[in-house]
């Protein structure tokens, strides 16, 4: 009957001891304890959540720096394709320029030539004209009897026109 | 004898009738009982003193005014302990070692002119006169003595305070380790951070919700503690069966119910005295029930606690006294692996009847402090 027989005076100390273990573990343990855990705990999520935080900005950055390596990318096609217009551009503006270029000068240089020959038919005429009178004066210098000293003399000034 | 067992029995059947341990712990009690009175008729003759596991069992799992760990009467070890004992003439103190390890109130002690007894670890004070107890024994009554209001450092209270005091230096410790660092803890340090934030986590959040619960967190944590430390130290030799007593579950049980009943909210007392939602005529028969409820809650607390730890005990010292029972060592091949096996599984129960101590308070807590939502 003892077993289930209360005893006052162990009740009371365990009420005792029960009261003051709760108060001072409270006061000394408890406390600090949970608010060092609780303090650990918010700053482990703190960290968590920051490094989440890095961790989505890195993706961030790194989407950002793709963006514009493929801008960059683009960029440079596009220059490199002006610079090809470009180039092209020029090399037909360039032969155009020569083209015509050569042309005036050909086309200038036909003309001097013309004129040269115009000149100088001008001259041979002029030469073949004096020759002619002159050679007629000769003949009618010598008083033409003789028909094959005519043609001798003929020859002659011929010969002297070749010389000139 | 076997009534009282008889009443434990159906008592405990009533209150922890999901326990079968408790039973078989209990039937075993009382075949050993039959046991020994068997073999107390055949050996009457040639022994005197023969063994009683009864006697035993009790005595190893009652309280005393002594430390006793080994030995037989005067050649025992036992740690003296103090008597105090508040009696009609003031308090009176003395060391139990000046009983002369006698519970048989034979040995009668003087002090602060009154004369005392032990009668089975119950000290009584002797009246005007009387030089000897004189002990109705079907009673259960002192003819010539009255029983003094005993506050004595018994074998419990000191194993209690022992218990405290190991509580303060490992929790003290605990707390002093934040004091130099903001870092977690290392080894033992960190297992007892881990059993604070379990029942945090696992106790006090879920039962009674993240708003209320840091207010009921130094009680959850130290009865929790209290509860398990007790139970492991109620393991080693020689120790005291702290919270396999009806006292201490008792004391502890009231504790939740005095929280219970102080925190409780408007809520939590309609839902009690009339409970909304239902017909008005089964109102107040629920009105009843659930008073009743009230009471019967915090008193399952104390009878589990008593009952596991207690029935735990008595298995593994009842497995010891077969051997001495039936008189052969033989016996030891068997009932020492099977006491190992059930020390072993007390060390769960030591964890567990800790834990559902102070979930069951937690839930009941809770349902106290909860915020019903109205529909």
């Amino acid at each position: 009957m003892d077993l289930i027989t209360p005893e006052y005076g162990l009740f009371v100390w365990q009420v005792v001891v029960m009261i003051i273990l709760i108060f001072l573990l409270t006061k000394f343990a408890w406390k600090p304890v949970m608010k060092a855990v609780g303090e650990r705990e918010a700053s482990i999520n703190e960290a968590l959540a920051s490094a989440e935080k890095a961790k989505e900005e890195m993706a961030n950055l790194k989407a950002d720096n793709e963006k514009m390596l493929q801008q960059a990318r683009a960029e440079r096609d596009e220059m490199l394709k002006e610079a090809q217009q470009m180039k092209k551009k020029i090399m037909a503006e360039a032969t155009e320029e020569a083209n015509e270029k050569a042309e005036q000068i050909l086309e200038k240089a036909q003309a001097a030539i013309q004129n040269e020959k115009k000149t100088a038919l001008a001259e041979i005429k002029s030469q073949v004209a004096e020759l002619s009178v002159q050679i007629a004066e000769t003949v009618v210098k010598k008083q033409l009897d003789d028909k094959d000293e005519q043609m001798t003399l003929v020859n002659k000034m011929l010969d002297d026109v070749k010389l000139n | 004898m076997h009534e009282i067992f008889e009443l434990i029995l159906s008592q405990l059947f009533m209150a922890t009738h999901k326990s079968s341990k408790i039973t078989v712990a209990f039937m075993l009690l009382l075949v050993l009982n039959t046991f020994s009175s068997f073999a107390q008729l055949d050996t009457d003759e040639v022994v005197d003193e023969s063994f009683n596991p009864t006697e035993m069992i009790m005595h190893h799992i009652s309280d005393s005014h002594g430390w006793h760990f080994f030995g037989e009467g005067e050649d025992s070890f036992t740690i003296p302990l103090p008597v105090i004992l508040w009696t009609d003439e003031g308090v009176v103190s003395f060391m139990s070692s000046a009983f002369h390890h006698d519970v048989e109130g034979e040995h009668v002690v003087e002090a602060g002119g009154q004369k005392f007894v032990n009668y089975h670890e119950k000290i009584f004070v002797l009246n005007e006169g009387e030089t000897e107890l004189e002990y109705n024994e079907e009673e259960h009554v002192a003819l010539n003595a009255n029983s003094p209001f005993d506050i004595s450092i018994t074998k419990n209270v000191a194993s209690m305070l022992l218990t405290s005091i190991l509580m303060i230096i490992l929790f003290m410790g605990l707390a002093k380790h934040y004091r130099k660092s903001k870092k977690a803890p290392k080894g033992f340090t960190n297992i007892l951070e881990t059993l604070v934030v379990f029942v945090r986590d696992e106790i006090a959040k879920p039962q009674i919700g993240e708003k209320k619960y840091m207010k009921f967190m130094p009680f959850l944590l130290t009865v929790f503690f209290f509860i398990w430390i007790a139970n492991l130290m109620g393991l080693l030799p020689g120790a005291a069966n702290v919270t396999g007593n009806i006292s201490i579950t008792v004391a502890l049980g009231l504790f939740t119910l005095a929280l219970i009943l102080v925190n409780a909210n408007k809520d939590y007392w309609q839902h009690v005295f009339w409970m909304p939602g239902i017909p008005t005529f089964v109102k107040p028969i629920l009105a009843i029930v659930e008073i009743l409820g009230v009471f019967i809650k915090p008193i399952a607390l104390m009878i589990r606690l008593f009952a596991n730890i207690t029935a735990g005990h008595i298995i593994i010292l009842s497995l010891i006294g077969l051997i001495f029972i039936l008189e052969t060592a033989g016996v030891a091949a068997i009932s020492v692996p099977f006491a190992l096996f059930i020390t072993v599984l007390e060390l769960l129960v030591a964890f567990l009847q800790a834990f559902i101590f102070t979930m069951l308070s937690a839930l009941f807590i809770g349902m106290a402090v909860q915020e019903h939502e109205h529909h």
